[in-house]
């Protein structure tokens, strides 16, 4: 029997406001342990929380981005149940009325557009951290995250691969950065995903049994995890078996999901509206001011770019696979430079540079304007794209502009003909025996001839006027 | 016994983290009973069309602006703390896997 | 010369700026004063001796350098244990917060010493506010100084018993239920609940989130509206805090209620009200419209269920509130805990008493799984319906007028068997918490027990002011004195 597979997510993004979502301390990341607490965050008594205006904003910021409807009133509510983790034991969250809800992203799997519903995005605190590596099995429990904001994502089930949730987790990913609502960093874990996934014989309408993944530390680990999952859960049905609904974790290095937390009587959270807050409301004018700052989204802006500079479906992808690196390219374009050249040197020589250095582009010492400038001077002939590659390297370090790297090193190419005729004929006269070669017929000496040629213009002198001297004197 | 049972108040008691003993878990079923049964007067009103009073006051967004100020020195942190190690909060072990967010 | 613990406390800050007395006089007088007689009364469960002499050192220096000492400048008062204070304990007369040092002072505190307020020390209550003879308290007994073999009320008692016995100049209590007006009531002093919003919550520590209020109990009604000018206003740290200017209460001590209509609801003057309290009660309306007030009948048809809602209200949102009390950050940890899950358990089962059990019992119950709807949604829409009758019955009236309290000062134990019976001790104070309403009490004479009896007045949300110009003009025309709490 064939096989589809239902998936869902919940991703909990923290999102990345300066302070803590009801208190003022700092959502730094590596601090110190127990150092960005305060009696609010630390659930003290006699403590009261007050909502952060910037979680609001980013959050419906995040909210419209994904397609969905601001709740004109929203409240928060407690979610109770206890844990080290928990300051107060309950959670603030947002229950039956999230601020965001009914949405969607849209996705591409393998070129084909998708469109994945979401169901809601509430907001709500994260909690702190425990750390199970003292001695005497006790547990050590750090506040710093306690209170940063987080944002929790559901989807409806409308995934059906594992790479339809890489491509899911990767958009949004991609958005959420775009916005400037979270760093989505999974290893600092400000971004969190849990799949809840299930299999039925294809075409049936009711949904398998499913399982919840946790607790996977990167995009990739989702998706083994997922792969895993389908053929474990299939594996079972065929063998006569049947799923269980449980929470089960992922070993990345058995590559296997195994049982956490098996179906426990059902969780009674006893939610209930949380009376220390007043009811969020995001009138009509509030929601456009901020719709209004919403920049272009990635995949928008992908096809702009391949419609509007005539970029191929990939490099459009790369070159908008981050706000900054689009905007960065559509400045250097807009400071006159050739669109595809400008999208062959962000792609190859400067991405180069900026993995070795392990930099992010907008904080690179080449501005746009700059690259622009030497793109300009391969086309007007000023330098040669050979020397342009070490123009490149020289702007990435000092941050000169290439017009001032080029004077200072004399690196202005070579294309008065009277100029090259000299070392070519140096050349020929060093090389006799290749001269010989090249009137017996040997047309492939030239690339050595050019190259001598180079070489000894220390690579200044034009290639294209070299080839063209280089023959003329030969046929002489 | 009315509508509620020891089963009732063990389960309760299991979400509210406390422990009774046969004698205390009567006498709250007992006591809770009584107390329900007297609430359950309000099933006299009809309030259908009554909207929930969720919160005390009419107010509606309150905020704080996103402004970073001072948290606890460490050491008044974990003062009041019944075992820490001048860095952590210490617990005995955490058994199950519940929780987070 | 009548001693400084006698004064009212409009009387010591008067003095203390007219340079009559000094504020380290008037703290050594009533320092003396609970030296005396509180190993009687038992209602400070600290008393902070030294930092008090500091605080009144200080204010004392401003006076001399020629600065302004505040309106409260040399005014010696008592704290309710459930308040923050860096000083001292905050232990919600519980043992799970044995020895608890806040690191944070509640706003009010901040507020109340910037205007020259001088800390004697914390005071007892019911344990976490839960209670109505602070029975419940896990420290000690506190008696009332009217007669010692009864409760002096609660959960504020330690506030109203020190300021009937002149062990402090006024106190501060919370009210969730009643649990200033109540005590207030039965220890013969004046307690007022503010509305909610008006006074910050910060640095108290819940009981019931959407009930709680602090306040206030004094030895006037001039003194009430002192404590309030300080006490109101928005606070940033609590987001429940209402944005709106304070007037100066004390402006409004006119004396002219001339016009006023004052409320009488039919549902409580009916036959359950005892004749003793009934007759008190009828004969301060009659004051009121001696002095000019126009007294008219309401109705506030859902009076009779608000016992129900509040204990489904306060019950369910205490179980969360009391739910950070795990051993983990503050307070006390069971020592033989092998696991968290143990630790929980143990350390809530032993520090938690038998009143708060039961709460956290039944308000767990009413929000978990299938019951919320009949439980705790029913009491929301029904508080509704009370607010609502309050809004219709102001319509008609500025004040409502109601009995404190049904009964006086009842002895140790005599209630402490049926809880619902405790809990009906706070049936005419309730309804103002659930609708949000400032009440006062004010007392009206003594029983024929020799206990003090209290009428309770009502006002709109936010209309104090009114409040406590009723409250003060019928204060100055009943003729009746109270006279000294014999202590005995
Ligand atoms: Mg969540
Ligand atoms: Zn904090």
């Amino acid at each position: 029997m064939e096989y589809e597979a239902v998936i869902g997510m919940e991703v909990h993004v923290e999102i990345n406001t300066k302070s803590k979502v009801f208190c003022a301390c700092s959502t730094h990341f590596s601090a110190p342990a127990n150092t960005n607490v305060c009696p609010i965050c630390l659930g003290m008594p006699g403590v009261l929380p007050v909502l952060n205006r910037e979680m609001v904003n980013k959050s419906v910021a995040a909210g419209l981005a994904l397609n969905c409807t601001i709740s004109r009133w929203s409240k928060l509510d407690r979610k109770n149940y206890f844990y080290p983790d928990m300051a107060k034991n309950y959670q603030i969250s947002q229950y039956d009325l999230p601020l965001c809800s009914n949405g969607h992203l849209d996705i591409e799997v393998d070129g084909q557009p998708k469109s994945i519903g979401i169901t809601r995005a509430h907001m709500e605190e994260d909690t702190a951290r425990n750390t199970h590596t003292l001695g005497g099995g006790q547990s050590g429990v750090d506040f710093n995250r306690s209170g940063v904001p987080l944002l929790e994502i559901v989807t409806e089930p409308d995934l059906r691969s594992a790479q339809d949730a890489y491509a899911y987790l990767t958009a949004l990913k991609q958005i959420l950065q775009y916005l400037d609502v979270s760093d989505c960093n999974m290893e600092e874990g400000s971004l969190r995903a849990e799949a809840n996934i299930s299999v039925r014989p294809k075409g049936a309408s009711v949904f398998g049994t499913k399982t919840e993944v946790k607790n996977v530390a990167s995009f990739s680990g989702v998706m083994k995890a997922i792969e895993y999952e389908i053929k474990r859960q299939v594996e079972l049905i065929e063998s006569g078996g049947a799923v269980e609904q449980e929470t089960r974790g992922w070993d990345p290095d058995r590559g296997i999901t195994f049982t956490q937390r098996k179906k426990e009587s059902a969780h009674d959270y006893r939610y209930f509206p949380e009376p220390d807050l007043v009811p969020v409301v995001v009138d009509a004018a509030w929601e456009q001011r901020i719709r209004e700052s919403l920049p272009e989204l990635p995949l928008p802006r992908k096809h702009r770019f391949m419609e509007q500079y005539g970029l191929s479906d990939y490099d459009a992808n790369v070159l908008t696979g981050t706000q900054a690196m689009a905007d960065y390219f559509e400045a250097a374009v807009q400071a006159d430079a050739d669109a595809k050249k400008t999208a062959n040197w962000i792609m190859g020589d400067l991405q180069a540079l900026l993995t070795e250095a392990k930099a992010d582009i907008s904080a690179c010492n080449v501005t746009p304007a700059c690259l622009a400038e030497m793109i300009r001077m391969i086309n007007d002939n000023t330098i040669s794209g050979k020397i342009a590659k070490e123009v490149l390297a020289e702007m990435f370090v000092s941050g000169k502009s290439p017009k001032q790297i080029v004077e200072e090193k004399g690196l202005v190419q070579i294309t008065d003909a009277s100029a090259i005729e000299g070392i070519v004929r140096q050349v020929l006269a060093d090389n006799p025996q290749q001269v010989e070669q090249f009137k017996a017929g040997k047309d492939r000496v030239v690339g050595f001839l050019v190259g001598q040629v180079m070489k000894a213009s220390r690579g200044k002198a034009n290639p294209e006027k070299v080839n063209e001297i280089l023959r003329n004197e030969l046929a002489k | 016994m009315g509508k509620i049972s020891t089963k009732d108040v063990e389960y309760v008691a299991g979400l509210a983290q406390l422990a009774l003993d046969d004698a205390a878990k009567e006498r709250l079923a007992r006591e809770m009973d009584e107390i329900l049964s007297y609430m359950d007067k309000l099933n006299e009103l009809d309030t259908a069309n009554v909207e929930p009073m969720m919160h005390a006051m009419e107010m509606t967004n309150v905020f704080r602006e996103d402004v970073v100020g001072e948290s606890l020195p460490r050491e008044i942190a974990l003062r009041d703390a019944p075992q820490h190690d001048g860095e952590y909060f210490i617990v005995p072990k955490i058994l199950d896997t519940e929780g987070s967010a | 010369m009548t001693a400084w613990h006698e004064k009212t406390a409009h009387e010591i800050r008067n003095a203390v700026r007219a340079r009559h007395v000094s504020a380290a006089e008037v703290a050594e007088s009533y320092l003396n004063r609970i030296a005396a007689v509180d190993p009687k009364v038992d209602s400070y469960t600290q008393v902070w001796a030294d930092f008090a002499r500091a605080q009144a050192a200080r204010v004392d220096e401003k006076i001399a350098r020629g600065e302004d000492a505040g309106r409260l400048a040399g005014v010696p008062i008592g704290i309710k244990e459930v308040i923050c204070t860096k000083q001292g304990h905050t232990t919600c007369s519980s043992r799970i917060l044995e020895g608890y040092q806040s690191p944070h002072d509640a706003t009010i505190i901040r507020k109340l010493e910037a205007e020259g307020a001088v800390f004697l020390g914390k005071l007892n209550m019911d344990e976490f506010a839960m209670g109505s003879s602070t029975e419940n308290s896990a420290i000690k007994t506190t008696r009332n100084p009217w007669n010692l073999r009864c409760v002096p009320g609660g959960s504020s008692g330690g506030s109203a018993a020190a300021v009937a016995a002149d062990l402090c100049a006024f106190s501060l209590g919370s009210d969730t239920g009643g649990s200033i007006r109540q005590p207030a009531c039965l220890c013969g002093c004046v307690g007022i609940k503010p509305t909610y919003g008006r006074v910050s919550r910060y640095g108290l520590v819940a009981f019931a989130s959407s009930l709680d209020q602090i306040g206030p109990l004094t030895k006037d009604v001039e003194d009430a509206a002192l404590a309030l000018n300080v006490l109101c206003g928005k606070d940033a740290m609590d987001a429940t805090s209402a944005n709106l200017p304070v007037p100066d209460f004390t402006q409004a001590l006119t004396g002219d209620i001339r016009g006023l209509r004052i409320g009488m609801p039919v549902e409580c003057f009916t036959e359950s009200l005892g004749a003793e309290m009934r007759e008190k009660v009828l004969s301060a309306i009659e004051v009121l419209k001696g002095q000019g007030a126009e007294v008219v009948e309401v109705s506030l048809p859902t009076l009779d269920y608000a016992l129900a809602v509040y204990y489904i209200i306060c019950t369910a949102e205490a179980s969360a509130n009391l739910a950070r009390f795990d051993g983990v950050r503050y307070g006390f940890r069971h020592p033989a805990a092998g696991d968290v899950r143990e630790m929980y358990v143990k350390t809530k089962t032993a520090a938690f008493g038998p009143e708060v059990r039961r709460r956290i019992m039944l308000g767990t119950y009413v929000l978990s799984s299938g019951y919320y709807d009949a439980y705790y949604l029913k009491a929301q829409k029904v508080r509704r319906l009370i607010k609502e009758d309050f809004d219709r019955a102001f319509t008609k009236c500025d004040i409502i007028v109601t009995p404190t309290s049904p009964t006086p000062a009842f002895e140790f134990g005599a209630k402490t068997a049926d809880p619902l019976e405790m809990y009906l001790s706070d049936i005419y104070t309730i309804s103002t918490n659930l609708a949000t309403l400032p009440g006062i009490s004010v007392p009206c004479g003594l029983c024929a027990s020799g206990l003090p009896a209290g009428v309770q007045f009502m006002a709109k949300p936010f209309d104090e002011a009114t409040l406590l110009r009723v409250a003060h003009c019928y204060e100055k025309n009943s003729g009746i004195t109270l006279g000294k709490a014999p202590i005995a």
